[in-house]
């Protein structure tokens, strides 16, 4: 009699709730998109977050739902762009011909490494974030990298590694301008610069030049020698650091060879 | 009443805490406390499954396994039930509040199976608590578990930029800070 009562109620409970659920997935079908799934074959899935939606998957969603533009997307190539554009039905991405459009992070500061200007020995965890908290780092100059690699550890496209000095380096060819570093970077020395533009000011230092002379041998100090020379006018001081108008920069070096600090490079470029 | 409800309520998140004092539901402990964000996304779903749980087996408990003298069925008809009402929540919140879905949507199916929330009812019917009191005890239960799970993640967000010696890299370490998290926890016995 027991065996029989235990068996109704467990085969009555199970077919209960089967019943239920069944009949709930269909009152509460949720129907998807086909075109979703399409559009999510051809996204790099490195959910980096560079289009501003927190995932590819919602990125997707929204080309579909909402009709934004794939252009969004840093790191797509252009061979699977024009494939979603396909799919959507729309003709082209704004900014396929602007050639400022294609950009890479650049790290803004050329690392001096001379003991002269360190305050002390940093031996605690290798991360930035934590190093700051110590006494905003082992450096004199507040804006100098840190050199334990945040940066690196926060790229999900693997284009940054240290390099020579302590100090990250940008692999353009796989860059493809998320931001992550730029955000992982608590001293913001990274910024996302044009790719095809090759000179650049490398330093972040707003302080006046007395005290930059003090903290680094070739650190901006904003004396507006480059600005005097620059044939294009493409160059601003702002707060004691010389800044370049990438829209109006020619590329042509002369502020490079002016710069009595040597705050300004022009990439050879960079050797990977 | 309301002061042993809420007795009831607090020694569920501190005394007995379901993670550091009764080390149920270690599985997701481990498994999805390195974030910070997925935990708190964790801690709520399983806070709501159990009190949703709490509250239906307390239902079949007293309604039928009782009344036909079926109590030897309870852990099974309990994984059963809990198993399907997960789906139907997963289903529900899909349709009603996808914004809810998109935060709680992952972790849902990984509940099913969770001791912590089969704790939760098995404890409920061995302490003949009432419906009031069922609830209360879940809802502890599972804020005492996004507690656990909380702090477990911020310890082991900081473990992860640590230099940690090479054999005692990932679980080990893990369940080495679990252990001392759950001797720390003792120290609240005396808070009732």
């Amino acid at each position: 009699m027991n065996i029989i009562m235990a068996a109704l109620f467990l085969g009555l409970l199970g077919l209960l709730s089967g019943i239920l659920l069944s009949f709930a997935s269909k009152k509460f079908e949720v129907k998807v998109d086909p075109k979703i799934e399409e559009v999510m074959q051809y996204i790099p899935s490195a959910n980096c977050g560079g289009c501003g939606y927190p995932g590819c998957a919602a990125l997707a969603e929204a080309i579909v739902n909402n009709g934004v533009s794939i252009s969004l997307c840093v790191a797509i190539s252009k061979r699977n762009a024009d494939a979603i554009n396909k799919i959507m039905g729309v003709e082209k991405n704004a900014n396929d011909n602007d050639p400022l459009a294609r950009k890479a992070a650049l790290i803004r500061c050329q690392g001096l490494n001379t003991d002269e200007y360190k305050n002390f020995e940093y031996a605690g965890v290798k991360d930035c974030q934590a190093a700051v908290l110590l006494q905003n780092g082992p450096w004199k100059c507040p804006h100098r990298c840190l050199g334990l690699g945040s940066c690196v550890n926060a790229c999900p496209f693997d284009a940054l590694k240290m390099g020579p000095n302590n100090l990250p380096v940008v692999d353009e060819a796989k860059c493809v301008a998320c931001g992550k570093c730029v955000d992982a970077c608590p001293k913001q020395i990274i910024e996302l610069v044009p790719q095809i533009k090759t000179v650049h000011v490398l330093c972040v230092s707003k302080d006046t030049g007395k005290d930059t002379i003090k903290m680094c041998k070739i650190g901006c100090i904003g004396c507006g020698i480059c600005k005097k020379n620059c044939p294009a006018d493409a160059i601003v001081i702002e707060n004691n650091l010389a800044k370049i108008n990438y829209e109006k920069c020619i590329d042509c070096g002369k502020c490079v060879e002016v710069c009595p600090r040597k705050s300004i490079i022009k990439e050879s470029h960079l050797d990977i | 009443m309301t002061g042993s409800l809420i007795g009831i309520f607090l020694t569920a998140i501190f005394i007995e805490n379901f993670v550091l004092n009764q080390i149920l539901g270690l599985c997701p402990f481990i498994g999805v406390s390195s974030r910070t964000e997925s935990a708190v996304g964790m801690g709520i779903s399983v806070t709501f499954v159990m009190v949703m749980a709490g509250v239906a087996t307390w239902g079949v408990q007293n309604l039928v396994l009782v009344p036909y003298s079926l109590e030897y069925l309870q852990t099974v008809s309990f994984i059963l039930i809990i198993a399907a009402l997960v789906q139907f929540v997963e289903m529900v919140i899909k349709k009603l509040a996808p914004a809810l879905y998109k935060a709680l949507g992952v972790f849902l199916p990984l509940i099913t199976t969770n001791c912590a929330v089969l704790g939760v009812a098995l404890i409920n019917v061995r302490r003949n608590y009432g419906l009031l009191e069922s609830s209360f005890h879940a809802l502890g239960g599972g804020l005492g578990f996004m507690l656990a799970l909380v702090i477990m993640s911020g310890i082991r967000e900081r473990l992860a930029i640590s230099e940690v010696p090479v054999a005692m890299r990932g679980a080990p370490i893990a369940f080495i800070t679990a252990g001392l998290l759950a001797t720390a926890f003792m120290g609240l016995s005396g808070l009732i």
